[in-house]
């Protein structure tokens, strides 16, 4: 039945990027590889609402989780928004596309449809669905686990390829344990991939990004209720355009040779070095998640033996993956190779791979905002002052316009070249949040 | 190592001073790839013949169709199956890599040999380079008038792209030539002068038609491929030598009272300063732009210009046709005559495999090619060793 309903999965290609040349003894490799997957049905329908009409249905399941955590009443408005944003979420989902509505407090409830089933997209079911929601009110704590846990046992009973959540909040994770935050993500990650919006400023960002990093999905912040509905369109439109899920990243590396880190560099960072599993001799998978019509950048390192000058080895071969139903050796979706060739040409093995540079600095640069506003935090203002200056220099050299405006309401910037800049002594939360919630966001390598 | 020419630090055409990286001249707009390292008319005029008693003037010679073909010059890449030679353990996959050591499996090219009555040649990657970008073509006819023997050897240049497609193509081209020409009774100077400018053209062509640019050189900037080239053909009591770029010939008697030459004059930033009388041969070679070469083959050479020579040896001995990979450890005649062993007109195969050893002995630093010609060839019949 899957493979019947399944729609075509997408042509993937993968591009690498490397100096291969290593000078006499050197050992690590590094490479940026871009896997673009292309030929799906194309963008989603952009208007909001017009359901049913834009293109095929993916074979897809979804939970909406919203907060109606007491919380939620203030201001009235949130409540309100955060309804109309997941009627609005509804109304973008196609024909034929699994799906159910959870309320979250300190546990987790069915709104609809309710028995521990999901609906199926069509007119009918989506005017109940909405009509439901009016039940929607507030009262009550926040335990996400439990809300992830129940979308989990939802999503299990479909066996479409695409199994995505979408979560609302608006505070902290106060009535669990962060354990059992973690152990609910552990038990869910790789079983459906999610979206996490925090709205408001009374929310945790590195609860709401721990969320979307564990699910493979995004995570942003609405600081005013009243953009959430065009959020939550827009997420569903991305939803329905995948046409694959479960995707890893697999990697061969040779005998004796260590992974030192997998990261996804593009769109965002997101360190998969920790995800790995194992995939027979010298092979590992990374999980991906899903895809539509989109391109990544991972950043890989390898440290292989050393070999003589004058001799070449594969230092990895990078495949795209997608498990077979039936448990057999896995469907090869592309490959691309990343070599070491040892030469005692000193320019060759010295210049650094443009792509490889541009993403260092792009790791560097999320690595340096969280550290700064962690000091920011903790009152070390020189501390912070220097991690955010670097941050400042490093949006600028690389042409990252969004991250260096963000970071220009952290810090008064005096010198973006030289990263000299003096922290604001006056900070909203939310341009704060923001910062945060973000910073792990790259811009791609000018070509 | 053959190179490109070190980078212009002013335009040659308006003098306007250049950064590192132009490709186009900011004054001018002049194409800065196309332009030789040195004007034209400002090159030290003409290359010295060889001082050398042996030359005594060519003559046309007459000779009878070819028998011989051209020895297979075969791509790189292993096929898959069979195990790695690196690990011993593992399989070879359709990459040709191991799949347990990943190390790359030797290619043909690494190292190849080829015996024939009257010629035997070598090349091999040598110590430190990744893949061999030399290449040779060799043959053998027995033609009415009697023996012919041709060699053509090539040495890919590395800063450019597919260096070993270059020298590849650069052999077969002036090879089939030469044949052919041969064959039809063409003179062998104008025979070599022709296959050189052949060879010129094929080398050419591949920058034309370049095939997909491999996925992990993509951002490096597409050189024309390029190549040297040097060519000898033994006819009767005849030898014909031609060449372009920096790969050579030397002339080693049987005597060793007698004295050994070399017969070809480099395309090299070194052989013209000493040529132009500017530095002593010692200085020159000292400085680090001394193997830039200054003709090559290739799409953007400025101008192809073979140079040919013939001679006729009145005793007998061996020609050595070699890339710098060898002659780098055996600079001078007498240093080569010195290394090459006393047999070796009757093992010209031990002989090339002899100087092959010498140059790895002496670190191998480049790829290494040498094809020796005993003069004169032997009778049909005579076969090889």
């Amino acid at each position: 039945m899957a493979s019947l309903s399944k729609p075509s999965v997408p042509r993937f290609s993968v591009e690498v990027y490397q100096n291969a040349n290593l000078p006499e003894g050197g050992r690590e490799v590094n490479a940026i590889v871009t896997v673009t997957a292309t030929g799906g049905p194309g963008e989603p329908s952009p208007s909001p609402g017009s359901f049913s009409s834009g293109g095929h249905a993916p074979d897809a399941a979804v939970v909406i989780m919203v907060d109606c955590s007491g919380s939620m009443d203030y201001p009235p408005a949130k409540m309100r928004n955060a309804r109309d944003a997941t009627a609005a979420a509804i109304d973008a989902l196609r024909d034929g596309v699994a799906f159910a509505v959870v309320a979250g407090t300190h546990q987790a409830r069915e709104v609809y449809p309710s028995g521990g089933r999901l609906a199926v997209a069509d007119a009918t079911t989506r005017g109940q669905a909405k009509e439901a929601l009016r039940k929607l009110g507030p009262g009550g704590g926040t335990a996400i686990g439990t809300w992830l846990r129940l979308a989990d046992r939802l999503l299990s009973s479909s066996d479409a390829s695409i199994r995505h959540g979408i979560l609302l909040t608006d505070g902290r994770n106060e009535h669990e344990e962060p354990e059992a935050l973690r152990a609910s993500l552990d038990a869910c990650a790789g079983r459906f991939t999610c979206d996490a919006r925090g709205v408001g400023t009374d929310w945790e960002v590195k609860e709401v990004t721990g969320i979307a990093s564990a699910l493979l999905g995004s995570a942003d912040i609405v600081a005013d209720p009243a953009a959430l509905a065009a959020d939550f369109t827009s997420m569903m439109e991305t939803v329905m355009g995948k046409e694959v899920g479960d995707v890893s990243l697999r990697l061969w590396t040779p005998q004796g040779a260590e992974v030192l880190f997998v990261k996804q560099v593009a769109p965002t960072v997101e360190e998969l070095t920790d995800r790995r599993v194992a995939a027979g001799p010298r092979a590992s998978d990374y999980p991906t998640g899903s895809w539509g019509d989109e391109s990544r950048d991972y950043h890989v390192c390898v440290r292989v033996p050393s070999a003589h000058v004058g001799q070449e080895m594969l230092a990895a071969r990078v495949s795209l993956v997608l498990p077979t139903p039936d448990g057999a050796s896995p469907h090869v979706l592309a490959q691309g190779l990343v070599r070491a060739v040892w030469t005692d040409d000193l320019a060759a093995s010295t210049s650094i791979n443009p792509q490889v540079a541009h993403y260092t600095g792009q790791a560097e640069l999320a690595q340096a905002i969280q550290q700064g506003l962690d000091l920011r935090k903790s009152g070390d203002v020189d501390g912070a002052t220097a991690k955010l200056g670097r941050a400042v220099q490093l949006a600028s050299r690389s042409g990252h316009e969004d991250t260096a405006k963000l970071l220009a309401k952290v810090v008064d910037v005096v010198d973006a070249a030289n990263g000299t800049v003096r922290l604001k002594t006056k900070v909203s939360e939310e341009a704060e949040m923001t910062l945060e919630t973000r910073s792990t966001k790259t811009v791609r390598v000018k070509k | 190592m053959s190179q490109l020419p070190p980078q212009l630090t002013a335009c040659p055409v308006c003098h306007e001073p250049l950064e590192p990286a132009d490709n186009f001249c900011g004054g001018c707009g002049a194409d800065l790839s196309a332009v030789p390292p040195l004007p034209h008319e400002a090159r030290p005029g003409g290359w010295r013949q060889p001082d050398t008693p042996l030359v005594r003037g060519a003559d046309d010679y007459r000779i009878a169709p070819p028998a011989g073909g051209v020895p297979a010059q075969p791509a790189h890449g292993a096929s898959p199956g069979g195990a790695c030679a690196a690990c011993r353990s593992g399989m070879i996959d359709k990459d040709g890599y191991c799949e347990h050591c990943g190390h790359a499996q030797p290619r043909e090219r690494d190292h190849m040999e080829h015996e024939s009555a009257g010629v035997a040649a070598v090349s091999d990657r040598g110590l430190r380079h990744h893949r061999n970008e030399d290449a040779y073509a060799v043959s053998t006819t027995d033609l009415a008038g009697g023996r012919t023997v041709v060699a053509v050897v090539s040495d890919g240049v590395s800063s450019a792209a597919r260096p070993d497609e270059a020298s590849a193509a650069a052999c077969a081209a002036a090879h089939g030539a030469l044949v052919e020409d041969l064959e039809r009774g063409a003179p062998p100077r104008e025979a070599t002068h022709r296959a050189i400018v052949l060879a010129a053209e094929a080398v050419a062509g591949l920058a034309t038609a370049a095939p997909q640019p491999r996925e992990h050189e993509r951002y490096r900037q597409e050189n024309a491929p390029a190549c040297t080239i040097v060519s000898a053909v033994v006819t009767g009591d005849l030898l014909t030598v031609g060449w372009v770029g920096d790969s050579r010939a030397y002339w080693v008697p049987d005597d060793r009272a007698t004295q050994p030459a070399r017969l070809t004059e480099d395309d090299s930033w070194a052989a013209q300063m000493v040529a132009a009388g500017l530095m002593s041969e010692a200085e020159a070679y000292a400085d680090e732009r001394a193997h830039a070469i200054t003709g090559w083959l290739g799409a953007d050479a400025y101008e192809v210009e073979p140079h040919t020579a013939s001679y006729h040896p009145d005793r007998p001995g061996v020609v050595i046709v070699c890339t710098d990979g060898l002659w780098n450890y055996a600079e001078s005649a007498e240093h080569m005559a010195a290394v090459v062993p006393p047999d070796a007109r009757t093992r010209p195969l031990e002989c090339a495999r002899r100087l092959l050893t010498h140059a790895l002995d002496g670190g191998g630093h480049d790829n290494v090619t040498v094809a020796v010609l005993p003069f004169p060839a032997p009778h049909e019949g005579a076969g090889s060793a």
